[in-house]
C-alpha cells in the first residue's frame, strides 16, 4: 500500500468491455456501488481499458458513475493479464480508490487476482452480498464458504484498496438515467507489444453451443428425482409445450441425463427467469443460489420437506411421474386455445 | 521439460455439515481429499509429461497429514512430491498461501529449473482460484486462468499455446515460458491409476521443508500476519420465507397450478413457444 488508509477514497468498479459491449455485471456492480458511495458520502467511477471504449462512458454516467478512468490503447485491444493488470494497477496506485470491484467473470477474476498480488491487499471472490461501514469505511463482503454450507463475512482492515469480485446477477443495476453525465480522467500505458509475453491468437465464440439460460424467460429444471434419462424427458416435453429453456441440478449432469451447459448454481449457471420449475430437485443450497431470484419458483417434489419448498413461490407435493404428465396436458390445452379441465 | 503442479489437501466439503445453532462447522469425520481440480491438474501434467517427456513434480502447504495427498498424486503418476509445513504458515489467506508457495517453487527452480506450473481452477474449500495468479505475479511469469486444454508445447519447449475457456465460448493464447496454468475440471479426465504407481505411492516420502529451510524469507508476509483479509462473522445463508403449497389431488393441483400461473403470467405462457 501506497501511503496511508485515509488517502484511500471513492468506489471503483472494473468495467468488463468484450468488443465495445458491456458486460452485464458490470452495470450491475456500478448500481451496488452506488450504493455504497451514497452511504460513504464519495465518487463511484467506472474504469474502462481498451481500444476504441472511449464512447462507453455516456452508459456508465447513466448506470450512475461520477466520473470514468480510460485507458485506451491498441495493447488492450483484446483482454491479456499482463497489460490489464499493468494499467489496471497503475490507476490503482496513482488514484487510491477505498474499494474497487470487478465481476467474478473468468477475465474479472484474472485480473482482480494478478492485481491484488502486486497490490498486496486482500480480495474476496465470488460475493454475493456487499456493504460498507459509513464511519470506517470498511467493506463486508460476504460470500458462501465451505460449498456454500455457510456464509462469511471477509473483511481486509489494514490494506487498500479493499477488492472484491462479484457473481453476476446478485446485484442490481440502477434504471438508467438518460442524460447524466459526469467527468473522464484518461491515462496511458507503458508497455510496449515486444514486453508482452502472452498473445491471443483467436476467440472462438461458441454461441451455438452456449444454452441461453440467463436470457430465457421459463427454465424447466430437472433434478435427480426423476430417476434416469427417461424421466428426464419429461422437462424437454412440459419445456417443448411452454417454449422454456431446460436446465439441471448438479446431480442430473453428473448422471449423464444432460450437458453441464445446462446446470443451474453456484458451480453452474445463476438464472433469474420469470418462471423456474424445479422438478424432483431437493433445492440443495448450491442449486438455490442459482436460481432463488427468479420471478416464479414452481417446485414438484415428492417429499414435504424438500428445503425447495421454502423458496417456491408455488409448490406441489407429489409424484413428477404424475404431475408433469398433467401440466404437459393442460398447458398444450391452453395453447392449443383448449377448455381447461378443472380437477 | 519440468512440470510442477501445486496440489492442495481439502476436506471433503460435499459432506461438510455446519451446526446451525452455532454457525460453526463441524468437521469431525470429515475425510480429506486431494482437492478434485488439483487432481485434473496433475492427470495434465502425466500426460505432457507422456507427449513431451520429461519430470512432473507435486508441492503443498499443508499440515504433517497433507502427504496422503502427495501420495494420491503419486499415484496418478507424478515423480516427485515435495510440501512445506511450519506453523508459520497457519491462518494464510491466498496472499500469504501464493507467498508460501513461491518461496518453495524458488528452492525447487534451483534444483531443477521449473518449465511449467501448474494449478487447479480452486480449491473446494477456498474456492477462490486466486493463488495460481498470485505466484505467477510473484514470480513474474504469465498466469493462464480457465485453461480448458493445452494444444502445444513446441519443441524448444519455451512457448505453449493452450485454449482458455470464456463465458461464450474460449480463446486460443500463446505464452512464453515458464509459465503457470490453471486448469479447468473438462480439461481431461482423471485416469485409473496402474498397480506400479499404487505400490510406489504407498511408501513414498515427500520432501519436507519448514520455514527455515526456505531462503529469503520475509516471515511478516506468512500466515495469519501476512494475510490481509480476516473472515468476520460466519452465518446461515439468509432463508426465504416459502410460498404457498397447492393441495388437493393431482388433478386439482395442477389445475389450481395452470390457472395461478394463467393468472398471473399469461402473456408469458400464451406468447412464448407460440403455439
Ligand atoms: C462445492 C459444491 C458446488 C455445488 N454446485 C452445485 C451447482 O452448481 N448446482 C447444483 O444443482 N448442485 C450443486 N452442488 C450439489 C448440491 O449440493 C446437491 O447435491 C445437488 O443440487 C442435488 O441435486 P438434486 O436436487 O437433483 O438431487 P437430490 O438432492 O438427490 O434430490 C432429488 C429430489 O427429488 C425428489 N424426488 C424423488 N423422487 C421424486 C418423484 N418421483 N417426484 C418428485 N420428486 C422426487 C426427492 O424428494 C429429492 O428432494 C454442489 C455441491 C458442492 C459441494
Ligand atoms: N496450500 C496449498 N498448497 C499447494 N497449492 C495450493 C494451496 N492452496 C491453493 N493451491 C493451488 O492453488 C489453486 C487455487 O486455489 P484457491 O485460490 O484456494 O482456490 C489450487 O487448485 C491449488 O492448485
Amino acid at each position: 500500500m501506497i501511503g496511508e488508509i485515509e488517502d484511500y477514497k471513492g468506489i471503483w468498479v472494473y468495467i468488463e468491455q468484450n468488443d465495445q459491449e458491456i458486460a452485464g455485471v458490470s452495470l450491475e456492480l456500478l448500481g451496488a456501488g452506488r450504493r455504497l458511495a451514497d452511504k460513504r458520502g464519495v465518487e463511484l467511477c467506472g474504469v474502462l481499458l481498451g481500444h476504441e471504449v472511449k464512447s462507453l462512458a455516456t452508459t456508465l454516467y447513466e448506470y450512475g458513475a461520477d466520473k470514468v478512468y480510460i485507458i485506451d490503447d491498441p495493447i488492450l485491444k483484446n483482454y491479456r493479464s499482463e497489460t490489464y493488470r499493468e494499467g489496471f494497477v497503475k490507476l490503482v496506485n496513482t488514484y487510491k480508490p477505498e474499494i474497487v470491484l470487478y465481476g467474478a467473470t473468468s477475465n474479472g477474476k484474472d485480473l482482480a487476482s494478478a492485481a491484488a498480488t502486486d497490490l498486496e491487499t486482500g480480495l474476496t471472490a465470488d460475493t454475493t452480498m456487499l456493504d460498507v461501514n459509513d464511519e470506517t469505511g470498511l467493506l463486508e463482503a460476504s460470500r458462501p464458504a465451505f460449498g456454500g454450507n455457510i456464509m462469511a463475512t471477509i473483511l481486509c482492515k489494514k490494506q487498500r484498496p479493499q477488492m472484491a469480485t462479484v457473481r453476476a446477477k446478485v446485484m442490481k443495476a440502477i434504471e438508467p438515467i438518460k442524460g447524466r453525465t459526469g467527468s473522464i480522467v484518461e491515462e496511458k500505458i507503458s508497455m510496449k507489444e515486444e514486453d508482452v509475453r502472452t498473445k491471443v491468437l483467436k476467440v472462438v465464440k461458441e454461441v451455438g453451443k452456449k444454452v441461453k439460460l440467463d436470457e430465457a424467460h421459463i427454465i424447466v429444471a430437472g433434478g435427480k428425482g426423476l430417476k434416469d434419462d427417461k424421466g428426464f424427458a419429461l422437462c424437454h416435453q412440459l419445456a417443448d409445450v411452454l417454449g422454456a429453456t431446460v436446465g439441471a441440478s448438479r446431480d442430473a449432469v453428473e448422471a449423464g441425463w444432460i450437458d453441464h451447459h445446462h446446470q443451474i448454481g453456484q458451480t453452474g449457471v445463476t438464472v433469474t427467469p420469470k418462471i423456474y420449475f424445479a422438478i424432483g430437485i431437493s433445492g440443495a443450497v448450491q442449486h438455490v443460489a442459482g436460481m432463488q431470484n427468479s420471478e416464479y419458483i414452481i417446485a414438484i417434489n415428492i417429499d414435504p420437506n424438500a428445503p425447495i419448498f421454502d423458496v417456491a413461490t408455488y409448490g406441489i407435493v407429489g409424484d413428477a411421474f404424475t404431475i408433469v404428465p398433467k401440466l404437459i396436458e393442460q398447458f398444450s390445452k391452453v395453447k392449443q386455445g383448449g377448455e381447461l379441465m378443472y380437477g | 521439460m519440468h512440470i510442477l503442479v501445486c496440489i492442495k489437501q481439502v476436506p471433503d466439503t460435499k459432506i461438510i455439515k455446519v451446526d446451525p445453532k452455532t454457525n460453526t462447522l463441524d468437521r469431525r469425520g470429515i475425510p480429506a481429499i486431494l482437492n478434485p481440480y488439483d487432481a485434473h491438474a496433475v492427470e495434465e501434467a502425466v500426460r505432457l509429461k507422456a507427449q513431451y517427456g520429461g519430470k512432473v513434480s507435486v508441492l503443498t502447504m499443508g499440515p504433517p497429514q497433507a502427504v496422503a495427498a502427495i501420495r494420491k498424486c503419486i499415484q496418478i503418476g507424478a515423480d516427485a512430491g515435495y510440501m512445506i509445513s511450519d506453523r508459520a504458515f497457519a491462518g494464510a489467506d491466498t496472499l500469504a498461501t501464493s507467498y508460501a508457495l513461491t518461496k518453495a517453487i524458488e528452492k525447487i527452480s534451483k534444483q531443477e529449473h521449473v518449465d511449467v506450473i501448474l494449478t487447479g481452477k480452486m480449491t473446494i474449500d477456498g474456492d477462490t482460484g486466486q493463488v495460481g495468479p498470485g505466484i505467477a505475479r510473484r514470480l513474474d511469469i504469465p498466469a493462464l486462468t480457465f485453461v480448458r486444454k493445452v494444444e502445444a508445447v513446441n519443441a524448444s519447449g519455451n512457448e505453449i499455446v493452450v485454449e482458455r475457456k470464456l463465458p461464450d465460448g474460449y480463446e486460443v493464447i500463446q505464452s512464453a515460458m515458464p509459465c503457470l496454468l490453471a486448469v479447468e475440471k473438462e480439461i481431461n479426465e482423471v485416469s485409473y491409476s496402474p498397480m506400479p504407481n499404487m505400490i510406489r505411492a504407498a511408501n513414498y516420502e515427500p520432501e519436507i521443508w519448514t520455514v527455515d529451510q526456505l531462503n529469503d524469507v520475509d516471515r511478516s508476509k506468512l500466515g495469519l500476519k501476512g494475510s490481509p483479509t480476516v473472515v468476520g462473522k460466519m452465518f446461515s445463508p439468509p432463508k426465504p420465507e416459502g410460498g404457498k403449497q397447492l393441495e388437493g389431488t393431482p388433478d386439482q393441483q395442477v389445475g389450481q397450478l395452470v390457472e395461478l400461473l394463467l393468472k398471473e403470467k399469461k402473456e408469458l405462457i400464451i406468447s412464448k413457444g407460440g403455439a
